[in-house]
């Protein structure tokens, strides 16, 4: 079971994201992202500090926003990942192409430029 | 059947015969011998054999053929009654002639008249037998058959010579007959399943029968004797039964029918109502829609309490409101509803079925208003209400006890109609995915190779087992040449078909590029080419691609995503995870891809082991949420190092059995052992 939300913070979308991204809960993170890429804001941050595991399928969403992400420039930043999470990405290779960071505060920075 | 109306006929020619010859010896003073029984029992034999007769060509009613039997009876009697008619005619026309007296034409004519009155006394009697008996129960049988049985004795009772004026026991047994017959006549249960037209027909008919009777009973009892024709009394105690029992039967059918139509409409309605219930079961089938249920509630609904407007609305969480309205326009509709949830007269009814609130049913007098009267009920499904049935009358306070009662079995019915519907649907679309997963199985299982290519310098050995939910894992080998060796292992994303189809791509282009003997790094990056145009949006391939020298005792390859192999090495007994960079096929679909790729090189030397696997094996959980993970991996392999390949999977694979307790596969395992000599 997944539970996803989405708020506006100050400058940036918020999506928080905690359990589990399997086969039928990543149909709503697809959602969620494609609503959220919809909505043009240039910032958006992905809270995944309660994220306990993500399969293919939600890894899948992820990678297939990365194109959209670079065309449009938008700063599209994960955070908060589990040390076990983490390696999943890693393994894979999706930490060359997407933006992780390990707290919230590392991420602002990000988009402040700092 | 035929038999029994030849003898029949025979024997009423016979007994003619017989009354002439009897007649032609008293004129002539002759005694013929004949004994007068002879003539009597030819006569109830007669009788017994036009009963025979008329039991088998009026076979048992069928449902609605009441009319049909009546109209047999009238028409029999009718017939008798033309012949009888003629006789009469024919009597009043040779009135005053000798051919007048002349006593053989008057016993033949009494004979004739006699045969024909019977005739249709025993065909009424058979007909109300069926009458009787359509509703059997095992009483009234018995005591049919009781009747019955006395009847067919009564019909030697003639034998006895015995008249009703003058025998006691005759008017005994004539007594306990009739109270017999009158009981019988009480069951009149097939006038209830006439319609309104059929009830009119039946009234007809029996009124022309009862006719048909009193004609019959005058022209064999008073009309002789008032006539003075040299007719001898008909004193049979059967003809009396029967006359008795038919008379009483028809009288009461009569009545019965009469005092029944006011009501027949609401009988018929019953029938109607519990017709349209069994269509709301029914009306779920292959290719029908949810629709179509509630068309039928709307319908059957309105009929039932003669409502003159009404809709069904239903609501859609996704979507608007669903609406199928009889005889009112939406704008209309929208109007009644703010009424209805205005109006202060209000009576609601407790749903029978739960002790929610939720699915009350209301009923709302509406004032100043053409409809004058609502039906509020609520549609629920899994005691959730999804919707609304609004029935309007145009009269006041028309919905009666009888109406809710109904509305509310609809109601129900519908929900169960529609719940039914859904499960099927569920349960099609199930077998349809495990159908499904069967095939994406035998695919996977045809791809995989059946030999491992290797030389003398390693052993090799490769062991999967596919979950439930079949995965895409994958492995090949190549042979490049007597010293060179190309090994693959690769895991598809997704499961199910989708998975099974990306595999055999993958195979596919295994192996056509590994024949052009690409470097690692180069195969990896046409594969993502090739990959970049048939894998779904979200859909990639992880791959490690391996070149096994045997002669200069190296390795070279390169990681498409896939999970670290792990290499024990002899010399330090340790064993580390082979990790470089690397990105997962149809993740970047186009040519910066390579730019993700690192290639690796690394030597062995003798007894040196490469485990490849699958992440169904990493990441395979325990009771506790616990992964089987690197460490446990690499411990086993250093503890198991001494092994063959084989052996070395078999501990593998039971040591991660025993870890995962009884949690079940959902991820296909495998992995490849490769062990250098």
């Amino acid at each position: 079971m997944i539970e996803i939300n989405k708020r506006q913070e100050n400058h940036y979308l918020l999506i928080s994201v905690s359990g589990e991204a399997d086969a039928s809960s990543s149909i709503h993170l697809d959602k969620t992202i494609r609503e959220a890429m919809d909505d043009n804001g240039p910032n958006i941050l992905i809270d995944c500090t309660k994220l306990e595991y993500i399969s293919s399928a939600g890894l899948g969403v992820f990678m297939s926003y990365i194109e959209e992400i670079s065309r449009n420039s938008i700063n599209f930043i994960i955070f908060g990942l589990s040390e076990k999470v983490l390696k999943v990405f890693g393994i894979l290779g999706l930490d060359q192409l997407l933006t992780i960071k390990n707290t919230k505060e590392e991420a602002i920075a990000i988009i402040d430029g700092v | 059947m035929r038999l029994s109306l030849v003898l029949a006929v025979l024997l009423w020619l016979i007994g003619t015969l017989i009354d002439i010859l009897q007649l032609l010896a008293v004129r002539s003073e002759v005694d013929l011998g004949i004994n007068p029984f002879l003539d009597k029992l030819i006569e109830s034999v007669f009788l017994i054999l036009v009963m025979a007769y008329f039991r088998y060509r009026i076979k048992t009613v069928e449902t609605s053929n009441f009319i049909d039997l009546l109209w047999r009876v009238f028409a029999t009697g009718l017939i008798t009654t033309i012949i009888s008619l003629i006789i009469v005619l024919f009597y009043t026309s040779i009135e005053g002639s000798p051919l007048a007296d002349n006593q053989f034409v008057a016993t033949f004519f009494q004979d004739l008249n006699r045969g024909l009155i019977s005739v249709f006394l025993i065909s009424t009697f058979t007909v109300w037998k069926r009458l009787i008996l359509y509703q059997k129960s095992k009483r009234l049988v018995y005591y049919w058959n009781l009747f019955e049985v006395t009847i067919i004795l009564s019909t030697f009772f003639t034998l006895t010579e015995l008249t009703l004026q003058s025998s006691l026991l005759f008017e005994l047994i004539f007594a306990a007959m009739a109270i017999m017959a009158i009981l019988l006549s009480g069951n009149l249960k097939w006038v209830a399943y006439l319609n309104f037209k059929q009830k009119w027909k039946g009234i007809l008919l029996i009124l022309l029968i009862t006719i048909y009777i009193f004609y019959f009973f005058n022209s064999l009892y008073i009309a002789p004797t008032e006539a003075g024709y040299f007719f001898e009394n008909f004193d049979s105690l059967f003809v009396l039964v029967l006359f008795t029992f038919i008379l009483f039967y028809s009288l009461f059918s009569l009545l019965v029918i009469l005092f029944n139509l006011p009501t027949s409409s609401v009988f018929e309605k019953k029938m109607e109502e519990a017709l349209n219930f069994q269509r709301l079961s029914q009306s779920v089938s292959q290719g029908e829609n949810e629709e179509e249920i509630f068309e039928v509630l709307l319908m059957s609904s309105m009929s039932a309490v003669y409502a003159d407007a009404g809709w069904v609305e239903i609501n859609h969480k996704a979507s608007d409101n669903q609406f199928i309205a009889k005889q009112i326009s939406r704008e209309e509709i929208n109007h009644v509803k703010e009424l209805v949830l205005s109006a202060k007269s209000r009576t609601v009814l407790k749903n029978p079925f739960t002790s929610e609130g939720t699915s009350d049913r209301v009923i709302v007098n509406l004032k100043r208003y053409h409809y004058k009267s609502a039906f509020v009920v609520p549609i629920t499904l899994q005691n959730e209400v999804i919707g609304f049935m609004y029935l309007l009358n145009e009269v006041a306070e028309s919905f009666n006890k009888e109406m809710i009662n109904i509305i509310n079995t609809f109601a129900s019915q519908a929900s169960v109609a529609i719940e039914n519907f859904r499960l099927i649907g569920k349960a099609i679309e199930n077998e349809r995915y495990q159908e499904e997963l069967n095939i994406a199985k035998n695919v996977q299982r045809q791809l995989l190779p059946k030999q491992l290519d290797h030389n003398a310098s390693f052993d090799i050995h490769a062991f999967t087992e596919a979950a439930a939910e079949v995965g895409g894992d994958y492995y090949d080998t190549f042979k490049l040449g007597e010293t060179r060796f190309a090994i693959v292992i690769g895991d598809v994303s997704g499961k199910g078909t989708s998975a099974a189809f990306h595999m055999s791509q993958m195979k596919g282009i295994f192996q056509s590029l590994v024949q052009m003997d690409l470097s690692p790094k180069e195969f990896l990056v046409h594969a993502n080419a090739a990959l970049s145009k048939c894998l779904e949006r979200t859909s990639f391939i992880t791959l490690t691609y391996y070149i096994i020298d045997t002669e200069n005792h190296i390795i070279d390859f390169a990681r498409a995503g896939h999970c670290p192999t792990l290499f024990y090495s002899k010399k330090s007994k340790t064993s580390t995870f082979l990790e470089n960079k690397g990105l997962g096929l149809g993740i970047m679909r186009n040519d910066t891809y390579q730019n993700f790729i690192e290639e690796s090189q690394f030597s062995f030397d003798k007894d040196d082991i490469l485990v490849l696997y699958t992440d169904g094996i990493s990441e395979a959980k325990n009771n506790a949420n616990e992964e089987f993970g690197f460490d446990r991996m690499t411990k086993l392999l250093e503890k198991n190092a001494h092994y063959d390949p084989v052996m070395i999977q078999k501990v593998f694979i039971s040591k991660l059995y025993e870890f995962c307790q009884d949690n079940l596969l959902d991820d296909d395992y495998t992995m490849v052992v490769i062990k250098f000599k």
